[in-house]
């Protein structure tokens, strides 16, 4: 369903942002996506959804390739993927029923089917009561549940979250991260890039690490042990760390 | 239609930037239509000059009035001229003496030659065609001299050229103004929906989809400024033709073309503000 051969990007002013990157996601998989801020995820991600090319290698999505899609094929694609950021990207001026509504909008969907399909998407997050709320009268967690719901509208066959819980507390983070493993439940496959190792060690899903753009761990591919060594474990650590003390 | 009311919302959303877009870019019409209206009537006051140029030759007095009428005959017959027409010596002393009124009894029957006077079809009033007539005029053997006062025609082509030519570029100039105006006030509404952009990209969107609102959106701007630049031109002139000198006005072809430019103008203008965002992000 999705595969990345030998992928490598690097950005013109920045330098190598990925090299050599394989590794396959099945149908219905949840996949984390680890490593230190910089390591190369949100790269990953936007290569995915085809925001950006790789320079080297191919990324193949849903039998999209990298090296031959157009930008009408990409347009395709994403209207089959839901993205999820850490900063909700919600538009202020709108409720949160038209948040949602616009994605089927300006994919051009029969009205018709416009209403049932919002409302469905909004009781699958539970915020069905706050269809008519504007964003800034959210929180957080609401927020990030409202662009779950966006995502959701077209059924997507994968979810793909860059942080999904960054921005939000620990209550909040457990209630997304449960949305996020009920959708997985439900067939639709996930890939959450995150440094929240504490959701990287509760659940048991596959984990993909990252490190200066390379992937130092699949845990697919060393069944022997599912976790990040100790050493690179330590590093986003006190990545992450420094990171909040910042 | 979707469209269409998209590029309305946007317009209701940000107001002052809509009207600032559409008066900037009625300015910039409006100096392209001055200038366009400038030119005009330069090449319409050439063109009431350009008729008066003739070819003149003046017969020797020997002239036997049977070949002078077969010479006319077949200069009439030149494709380049319009009409040939005969003055005798007597013609010729009554206009001299209306022209110079007080003077006219200076001149006594006999001192002014007869001459042919040839009148040219427009668009043959060039230097090189006019002395190419009066070149095969001068072959008759009964043509005493003849005069097309030739710096003076010259003169007036250079004129012409020099009004062609700056007309052009000052339009071209203009044009591009008007353009780039259009493309940044267009680009300020772009800059402004930039995360709505974004998030239809991210969903879907095709680019065709996501750029028609600014098309129409510069379209029906460019079309605004146009009418607006159209209706501060009629002003101006009004006020030249009240105050000043008669002009012509522009025919109801040139304004439609003028309104059509604007929205050329404003469709070009957020084609390329919105390309390059679209290709940026």
């Amino acid at each position: 369903m999705i595969r990345l051969t030998d992928v490598a990007k690097d950005y013109p002013r920045s330098g190598t942002a990925l090299a050599q990157i394989s590794f396959e996601v099945k149908k219905g998989e949840f996949v984390f996506l680890t490593g230190p801020s910089g390591s190369g995820k949100t790269t990953i991600l936007k290569l995915l959804y085809m925001d950006d090319k790789p320079n080297q290698g191919e990324v193949w999505v849903n039998g999209v390739s990298s090296t031959t899609a157009s930008g009408r094929e990409i347009s395709r694609l994403r209207r089959r993927l839901g993205i999820v950021f850490q900063d909700f990207r919600l538009l202020e001026d709108r409720t949160a029923e038209a948040n949602v509504r616009f994605a089927l909008e300006v994919t051009g969907a029969p009205k018709a089917t416009i209403r049932a399909k919002v409302s469905r998407a909004l009781t699958q997050v539970g915020l069905a009561s706050k269809a008519t709320s504007y964003p800034r009268e959210l929180s957080g967690g609401e927020q990030q549940r409202v662009a779950i719901a966006r995502s959701l509208i077209n059924d997507p066959f994968v979810l793909i979250a860059d942080e999904p819980t960054g921005n939000l507390d620990e209550r909040a983070t457990r209630g997304v991260f449960q949305l996020l493993r009920d959708i997985n439940a439900s067939g639709t496959a996930v890939i959450m890039a995150t440094h929240d190792l504490d959701l990287v060690r509760r659940s048991n899903y596959r984990t993909i690490e990252l490190n200066h753009g390379r992937l130092v761990f699949d845990s697919a591919e060393s069944p022997l042990s599912a976790r990040p060594s100790d050493e690179t474990m330590a590093e986003i650590e006190a990545a992450s760390d420094t990171r909040e003390n910042a | 239609m979707r469209s269409v009311r998209e590029a309305l919302t946007a317009s209701r959303r940000a107001p002052l930037l809509s009207i600032l877009g559409v008066v900037t870019i009625a300015f910039s019409l409006f100096a392209f239509g001055l200038f366009g209206l400038v030119a005009i009537n330069i090449r319409k006051a050439l063109e009431q000059v350009e008729e008066r140029v003739e070819v003149r030759a003046f017969l020797d007095d020997s002239a036997d009035i049977e070949s002078v009428a077969a010479a006319m005959k077949d200069i009439g017959e030149f494709p380049e001229v319009a009409r040939v027409e005969y003055v005798s010596k007597e013609q010729a002393l009554e206009r001299a003496r209306k022209e110079m009124g007080e003077f006219a009894d200076v001149f006594e029957a006999g001192v002014l030659p007869a001459s042919i006077e040839v009148y040219l079809r427009s668009g043959m009033r060039d230097p090189t065609t006019v002395k190419s007539i009066a070149d095969r005029i001068r072959t008759y053997h009964f043509v005493d001299d003849v005069r097309y006062g030739e710096e003076w025609v010259e003169k007036l082509y250079r004129l012409r050229n020099i009004a062609t030519v700056a007309g052009l570029a000052l339009g071209i100039a203009f044009a591009a103004v008007a353009i780039i105006i259009i493309g940044a006030t267009i680009r300020m509404t772009v800059l402004a929906r930039a995360k709505e952009i974004s998030i239809m990209r991210l969903v879907g969107a095709t680019d065709m989809f996501i750029r028609l609102p600014f098309l129409i959106d510069g379209l029906v701007k460019g079309v605004m400024g146009g009418l607006l630049a159209l209706v501060f031109v009629w002003v101006a002139n009004r006020v030249v033709n009240e105050y000043f000198i008669q002009t012509i006005f522009f025919s109801r072809e040139m304004i439609f073309l003028g309104v059509v430019g604007g929205a050329f103008m404003g469709v070009l203008g957020s084609l390329v503000s919105v390309g390059r965002h679209l290709r940026r992000v």
